[in-house]
């Protein structure tokens, strides 16, 4: 369910000019041309490393982003929204799956992805770092959460790289549905009582400042992403995907009466752009390095997870097994 | 401090905030295998991605889950994949043979305008035309 606000690596200079020149003219005019990058393709090293950084990032974002929906569904209210969220929390999950053999096709093997989350070195997304306090909150995740993922995958799946379009491709696919299911939970409760209506709302207004920073900082203060657009490992700006999430959900937010937590908020005719109070990116940072309400939890209810599962791994484990990576 | 969760049932299992977990060794999320799934019969097995497992028949109930879940199947193919063959990109240049290879397709044999002409030259061989 995840996309946007990708920490990219400040690349030195020096690492830019370790490429072969005639080897990288050729893999730029191959991306100009629109054809995609296969695992045994030459690539410039900072392609693969961005790359690994980006698509292990969206791998973790899935399985952590299990987590917080992941809570209720022992208190999901009936049997289907409880079939629903179950089945909605194993595409997440699965999600990841793809994601880690995209990743792992770039050689970073498995095991390393999940050290490196488990032990907080490598981030995931903001938002998971937010508690899920009601069924209201779990309803505007599935619905507005998942619709800016969407509209981040949508826009990386017309990236350079073969396997994580690939992957992407199939997770637009069953995010669609999670989408659908996301909206009818939110209409449900924006159409019921005046209880269910004001649960909706106070979850709307909770998760607005994360649903606003989900796709990363402004464009103005953001690092420089130019070489990859040109690689189309990046395709459209934090700003831009911002822009189109708010175009196409604000209405649908507003015709259910619904009110959002910024006075600030309307389209400007002229421009056809949203203007908005920009949310708190002091908080957005202080969040990403830890500081948030739940990521102590996130990391320590993952690394029980790991631990309670080592056992059986562990049982199962052959002595001559030898790492492969996935081929595509 | 043990983590205190709003999901009471994180909130029991009292982990610690702390847990100094040793990390996961080289291997220890087991071989891959490639998938391939055929959604029905007379369809083609197509190659769908890979799972990480212990054994072949392990590698099939992933595969199960991760590709079969959703969508109509009616069989999946498990292999290893370190059992397939393939070849670097900047070989690729193998396949470059013959720069012209109309020997090999229908399209490249035509043979109505000789018929025509042979026609024209000695007449129909049909007595009632």
């Amino acid at each position: 369910m995840y996309g946007g606000g990708y920490i990219y690596d400040k690349s030195s200079p020096a690492e830019q000019h370790q490429d072969d020149p005639a080897k990288l003219a050729e893999f730029e005019a191959k991306i100009d041309r629109g054809e995609k990058i296969e695992p045994h393709d030459w690539m410039p090293r900072d392609y693969r490393k961005q790359l690994i950084r980006m698509i292990e990032q969206h791998a973790h974002s899935e399985i952590i982003g299990a987590l917080p929906e992941g809570t209720w569904i022992t208190r999901a209210p009936g049997f289907r929204r409880k079939l629903a969220l179950m089945a909605k929390v194993q595409d997440e999950v699965g999600h990841g799956q793809l994601l880690y053999n995209a990743a792992e096709t770039l050689g970073k093997p498995r095991e390393e992805m999940i050290n490196d989350l488990l032990s907080g070195k490598s981030k995931y997304s903001n938002v998971f770092n937010y508690p899920a306090k009601t069924w209201g909150d779990t309803a505007v995740i599935a619905w507005l959460i998942d619709a800016a993922a969407i509209v981040n995958q949508v826009t990386n799946s017309k990236g350079s790289y073969g396997p994580y379009c690939r992957a992407l491709e199939r997770i637009c696919q069953e995010e669609s549905f999670h989408l659908k299911y996301g909206h009818d939970t939110v209409v449900y409760l924006a159409t019921g009582t005046p209880t269910q209506r004001a649960m909706v709302q106070e979850a709307l207004t909770r998760w607005w400042p994360p649903i606003m920073h989900f796709f990363g900082p402004p464009d103005k203060v953001s690092v420089h992403t130019e070489k990859l657009m040109r690689w189309k490992v990046k395709l459209a700006s934090n700003d831009d995907m911002r822009q189109q999430f708010l175009n196409m959900y604000v209405p649908k937010i507003w015709e259910l009466g619904l009110t959002l937590p910024d006075p600030n908020l309307r389209k400007n005719d002229e421009t056809g752009q949203w203007e908005y109070t920009e949310p708190d990116w002091d908080e957005f940072f202080r969040v990403i390095n830890g500081e948030g309400p739940c990521n102590a939890e996130r990391l320590a209810v993952r690394n029980a997870a790991e631990e309670n599962g080592r056992w059986v791994r562990r049982a199962l484990m052959k002595p001559v097994g030898q790492y492969t990576q996935p081929l595509c | 401090m043990p983590i205190i969760s709003l999901d009471p049932r994180v909130t029991r299992l009292e982990i610690p905030e702390e847990q100094g977990l040793e990390p996961i060794q080289p291997n220890e999320y087991f071989e891959t295998y490639e998938v391939f799934h055929q959604a029905k019969s007379g369809d083609k097995h197509i190659h769908v991605g890979s799972v990480h497992a212990p054994s072949a028949e392990m590698a099939f109930l992933f595969a199960k889950e991760q590709y079969g879940r959703r969508s109509k199947s009616y069989n999946i193919w498990i292999v290893r994949s370190s059992d397939i063959t393939s070849i670097m990109s900047e070989d690729a240049d193998i396949f470059a043979t013959a720069p012209e290879k109309t020997y090999r397709e229908a399209g490249g044999y035509k043979v109505r305008e000789k018929i025509n002409a042979f026609r024209k030259q000695h007449g129909s061989t049909q007595q009632s035309s």
